[in-house]
């Protein structure tokens, strides 16, 4: 079965340590395959875990116990393949919406004699990448916005930027944790729609960190439910792992379908309710590449 | 704000020169006063007489036919830029400090013990090092600055938000780039801040160098002319070392505005 996922999470644990030095399991044997092209949203209550999860698979952190696996080989640090959208500080705040963007190409393609030239010329080497930018700034509809900061943007034009930013370098899977956590209920819904479309355009596999179920499911090929609420608990494990479905592309009608109010109600009350869990003996995880593990 | 009503600007104008304004009057009339008593009163020049100690020492040579002013200003402004260029590198000193751990650890007791030690302390061990030559005087400046503005350096670099680091690392930034493209350009302004702020701590360090051993400067020169209590030149210099650092922190200021238009928003 292995070669053809492009994420791998083997048994992976983490544990942290609190201020008098007691350790605390954040993470509890987590197992979890990933193919290529799926939109994984990743759901779970406060603290379980599930931004631990994303930083361990985007590198910056590494699993006390258990492995992380991209393509056959562990992640020890993040790099190129791994673009990253977060909540906050997700811009240079210093470089205008345009440079926001052209920075990861800047950054690959350094060199200190080109760098010297700009410095000298302003805009002689950056013009290659210009018509690229411009590309991308028109995808997510600033083409306008380029020579603003981004304190002079909204919170929904400042996301939408750091996701041309991520996107522009084509990395294999694009990582996102809560990225419309601190925006408005419609432009959330601008988000969404605006990155159901980026994801078919590019075909990318995207991990979406979330606490908003309604998100989850709306987006997600694929949900991943995470809950440190179970038997005998010591840190989070999977404990709902299903496809939605929904054809894509999808519209907002789907939110109002019947099955749709079901399963993110499922949700709550299996996923996110302690009283439900702890009386399971078993979770329900119905995907195809969900590991069943003999408890 | 609180008010509402916006003030119109000449009555701000006029609020802010308001003490200024005051002070020259009341100068003005005591030195007058004085030397109606005493014409040749030297303790309280009245302002023609400093404007004229002032046009003296910057444009008429003197018996070695050296413009005082220049020569002095140009003096002490070699010596303050030298000691900028090793500010500057405490910037980025600070910088690698604050991003690499392995810097941290070496240089961050080293700095911050070095920052405790008053460096007019300092002066006669480095008068006996270096003699009494122009190295001692930047070097004075130096140790009684740089490790301010590595340590304030060192701080901004550490609170740079790490989300930032490792989305750069997802771009294929190298280490030297997270310093010079990322790190750098933002911190940069807020450098710039804190060299502005301590330009005061540079000039003290300047004069104290120069009035203990030196041939030229501003701080040289108030200390020599100290001897003939010409207090027309070292009133007439005091406002032109005031008016010089104005003018540089004003001009900073400037710099920040312009080059950096998203910094203070």
């Amino acid at each position: 079965m292995t070669g053809k996922y492009i994420l791998e999470v083997e048994g992976a644990s983490q544990q942290y340590f609190d201020q008098s030095e007691k350790s605390f399991q954040v993470l509890n044997n987590i197992n979890l395959q990933i193919r290529e092209g799926e939109f994984v949203t990743i759901v779970g209550p406060t603290g379980c875990g599930k931004s631990t999860l994303l930083r361990m698979i985007l590198g910056s952190e590494r699993p006390s116990a258990g492995n992380v696996l991209m393509d056959q080989k562990p992640i020890l640090k993040p790099d190129r393949n791994r673009g990253v959208v977060f909540q906050k500080y997700s811009l240079f705040d210093n470089l205008t919406v345009r440079q926001n963007v052209r920075i990861g190409l800047e950054l690959e393609n350094f060199s200190i004699f080109g760098n010297l030239l700009n410095t000298v010329f302003p805009g002689w080497k950056y013009e290659e990448y210009s018509t690229l930018v411009d590309e991308y700034l028109e995808r997510v509809g600033l083409l306008q916005h380029g020579d603003k900061y981004p304190y002079q943007l909204s919170g929904g034009m400042r996301q939408r930027v750091a996701i041309a930013q991520a996107m522009i370098m084509k990395p294999k899977v694009l990582l996102m944790d809560e990225p419309f956590g601190a925006l408005d209920a419609g432009t959330k819904d601008q988000m969404h729609a605006f990155m159901l479309e980026q994801w078919q355009q590019t075909g990318q596999t995207i991990l979406f960190v979330t606490h908003d179920l309604e998100e989850a499911v709306y987006l997600g090929t694929r949900v991943i439910v995470l809950s440190q609420y179970y038997q005998g608990a010591n840190g989070a494990k999977i404990v709902k792992d299903f496809n939605t479905p929904w054809p894509h592309p999808r519209d907002q009608s789907v939110k109002e379908e019947e099955l749709f109010q079901d399963m993110i109600k499922t949700i709550r009350n299996q996923g996110l309710n302690s009283n439900y869990l702890l009386n399971q003996e078993e979770f329900d995880l119905s995907h195809a590449d969900a590991i069943q593990l003999a408890s | 704000m609180l008010s509402v009503t916006k003030r119109s600007s000449w009555t701000d104008t006029l609020l802010s020169i308001f003490l200024f304004v005051l002070i020259i009057i009341l100068y003005q009339y005591f030195a007058h006063q004085r030397h109606l008593l005493n014409p040749h009163d030297k303790l309280v020049p009245t302002f023609a007489q400093m404007l004229d100690a002032f046009t003296r020492s910057t444009f008429e040579p003197d018996r070695n036919g050296v413009y005082r002013l220049l020569d002095d200003t140009l003096a002490s402004g070699q010596r303050v830029l030298i000691s900028m260029v090793f500010v500057f590198g405490g910037v980025l000193m600070g910088a690698y400090m604050g991003l690499f751990p392995v810097m941290d650890k070496l240089f961050y007791k080293f700095f911050l013990f070095f920052d405790k030690i008053p460096a007019l302390a300092i002066l006669p061990i480095l008068f006996i090092f270096f003699g009494l030559g122009e190295v001692s005087k930047v070097a004075l400046i130096v140790i009684g600055v740089v490790p301010t503005i590595i340590l304030d350096t060192y701080l901004r670099a550490k609170a740079f938000p790490q989300e930032q680091v490792i989305k750069a690392i997802t771009m294929s930034a190298s280490k030297s780039q997270i310093i010079f493209k990322i790190i750098l350009p933002k911190i940069f302004p807020m450098a710039l801040d804190s060299i502005r702020l301590n330009f005061k701590a540079i000039v003290l360090f300047l004069i104290s160098g120069e009035a203990l051993a030196a041939t030229a400067g501003l701080g040289y020169r108030i200390f020599v002319v100290r001897r003939y209590m010409a207090m027309d030149i070292i009133i007439s210099y005091v406002i032109w070392i005031g008016l010089l650092s104005y003018l540089i922190d004003a001009g900073i200021c400037l710099w920040i505005k312009k080059q950096y238009r998203w910094y203070n928003k």
